[in-house]
């Protein structure tokens, strides 16, 4: 599957009160919480980001809380992706269960900048940025893991193995 | 062949019997299953599309109402009842309710419901306290909890482990939230990220139990796994007559692999303090300059225990807070608060002008009990100063330990305990 759309470019250390500020954390679906989804570093961000668009940041990108918003948060407001020079340990777990596609490739992040376009196919881990020409590599991911993501994340993946009786 | 103690840990909780190295994917057994009032409602929901009816073992599974407990709004209150109908449905023994729960990472511990060796999952970044007990305990999010409550078992990546030496005798004033943010100066917030941290040496064998939780609770700040102190004696006096569990306690090897090792001459650490926007923004208080502020919190997972409280009355106990601030104290348990009356710190607190609430995360994450305005400061105990985390996005959060907050409430500004107390 390729995706494709605009960049929004945030630094290191994107933390998830930065994603979405506790305040909105009576709220848990993915409809609920993208409208507040960065509202404190990029109050622009919910009203014009465009179904597609790609989030590319620096290290340790959701790094703080253990929060499921916070992927969700980003998945509902239409992002299709994050590219990041790396990701914080339980972000990177969330997203992936919760079908967000996330991919650590440091140069890709270094390369685009905000408004760029940019082309990722999943599969494989190709990164293209069509404003500057370039084409990255990501990282792959491990077999288990792309199993969990070809399930549709980690529930459909866990009810596949409880209902074969394994 | 030789290992970590996080290695080890995972080891025991495999189904089957045999060693771990780093960078393998495992699925380990759990012993107990954790979650809030804001991360439950997802998992229930995550839980009841998996196809299961009971959780794995309703002992084993625990939800604690802290976070936006008791109920700030509307919207808090539905969370709190989907969580206490889902723990009443479950037949959940250790669901603890408003009046008699605590913070969830002090609670726990206190209440013996973990214990050494053991396999902790929940779904709270700071789930990493127990580490201070030699548990391996970690924080996921809601979807992985969900499985964990469905089919007690998860799986996780082997971490590598960075092994951090403190040597020498602490200096007055100075404990376990002074070493952590030190350390977190020392190696970033991305500085242990996917690893163990082993906290080891002879100033970590002088910390209280409440000082060891401090810091394992904050080696997330650090993007740590786990941040694992071994069992010793202050471990044991301190689990024995509490554990609900028989315990297994297990230790690293002598000769084992490790990322790094890095070695701190604790004698040398002042009281710290993190400026804002992030916990590796660490200094000597001694070199804060002069910061007026608005607002001090005491309390929190990381520092919401008896040993804290008792420190801020050595310093605060017949003095006055500063007529410019608010200081609000949260004792971190319905047992710590109890204590805490008995031995007249509350009465101490209250007289020097101190609010003193009932247990809740709720400053913390700017949820409620001391929110704060645009431009506002707060010197605050608790484990995060990201921008607008306590409140208005031009707020700022300084964090430190018990005795520099004290004393921040009585002088009105970032200040160090010697301050006050020569």
């Amino acid at each position: 599957m390729k995706l494709r759309g605009q960049v929004w470019k945030y630094g290191d250390n994107v933390d998830t009160d930065a994603i979405i500020p506790a305040r909105f954390l009576n709220l848990s679906t993915p409809g609920e919480l993208a409208p507040h989804c960065m509202e404190d570093v990029d109050p622009s961000f919910a009203s014009t980001v465009k179904s597609g668009d790609v989030i590319v940041a620096g290290e340790n990108f959701g790094c703080g809380s253990s929060r499921e918003h916070a992927p969700l948060a980003i998945r509902g407001a239409g992002v299709s992706c994050i590219v990041a020079r790396s990701f914080a340990r339980i972000f990177y777990r969330n997203a992936i269960n919760v079908g967000l596609p996330i991919l650590e490739c440091p140069a890709a992040a270094g390369d685009a900048e905000r408004g760029h376009e940019l082309e990722v196919a999943l599969e494989t881990g190709e990164v293209r940025n069509l404003t500057t020409g370039r084409v990255f590599q990501a990282e792959g991911y491990p077999p288990f893991m792309m199993e969990i993501i070809d399930a549709g994340g980690l529930v459909p993946y866990t009810r596949g193995r409880i209902e074969a009786g394994s | 062949m030789s290992h970590t103690l996080a290695e080890k840990l995972i080891a025991a909780h495999l189904p089957e019997e045999r060693e771990v190295w780093p960078g393998e994917l495992v699925e380990v057994m759990v012993d107990l299953v954790l979650s809030n009032d804001i991360t439950a409602p997802i998992a229930i929901r995550e839980f009841e599309k998996l196809g299961v009816e009971r959780v794995f073992d309703p002992e084993r599974v625990v939800m604690v109402p802290d976070h936006f407990a008791p109920a700030k709004d509307i919207e808090s209150a539905e969370q709190c009842r989907a969580m206490r109908q889902f723990a009443r449905r479950q037949g959940m023994t250790n669901y603890r309710e408003v009046g008699r729960m605590g913070i969830e990472h002090v609670l726990l511990p206190e209440q013996g419901m973990v214990a050494p060796g053991e396999m902790i999952v929940g779904a709270d970044s700071h789930t990493c306290t127990y580490g201070a007990l030699g548990a391996f305990a970690t924080g996921m999010g809601s979807t992985d909890i969900a499985v964990a409550m469905a089919t007690g078992r998860i799986w996780m990546r082997v971490p590598e482990t960075i092994r951090i030496v403190y040597h020498g005798r602490l200096q007055r004033w100075v404990g376990g939230k002074d070493l952590i943010l030190y350390t977190i100066g020392q190696i970033g917030v991305s500085g242990a990220r996917y690893k163990a941290i082993e906290f080891v040496g002879p100033a970590i064998e002088s910390l209280s139990m409440d000082g060891r939780l401090t810091m394992a609770n904050m080696a997330i700040e650090a993007g740590a796994k786990v941040g694992l102190i071994e069992v010793d004696d202050t471990t044991r006096e301190y689990v024995d007559g509490r554990a609900m569990r028989p315990y297994q306690v297990y230790q690293a090897d002598a000769d084992a692999t490790y990322a790094q090792v890095i070695e701190i001459d604790a004698s040398q650490i002042e009281p710290q303090v993190a400026f804002p926007h992030l916990p590796e923004n660490a200094r000597p208080v001694s070199e804060a300059g002069n910061v007026p502020i608005d607002q001090v919190v005491i309390g929190s997972c990381t520092n919401g225990r008896l040993d804290d409280l008792r420190v801020v009355d050595d310093i605060l106990g017949g003095l006055q807070v500063h007529p410019d601030v608010r200081c609000i104290i949260i004792p971190g348990s319905q047992q710590v608060y109890l204590d805490a009356m008995r031995e007249g710190l509350l009465d101490d607190f209250v007289e020097a002008g101190a609010a003193v609430s009932t247990p809740t995360c709720g400053p913390c994450l700017g949820g409620h009990m001391g929110v704060l305005a645009s431009g506002e400061r707060a010197v605050s105990t608790t484990n995060r100063n990201f921008r607008g985390r306590m409140g208005h996005p031009e707020s700022e959060v300084y964090l430190a330990g018990p005795a520099v907050a004290a004393a921040s409430a009585v002088l009105g500004r970032v200040a160090g305990p010697q301050e006050v107390m020569s």
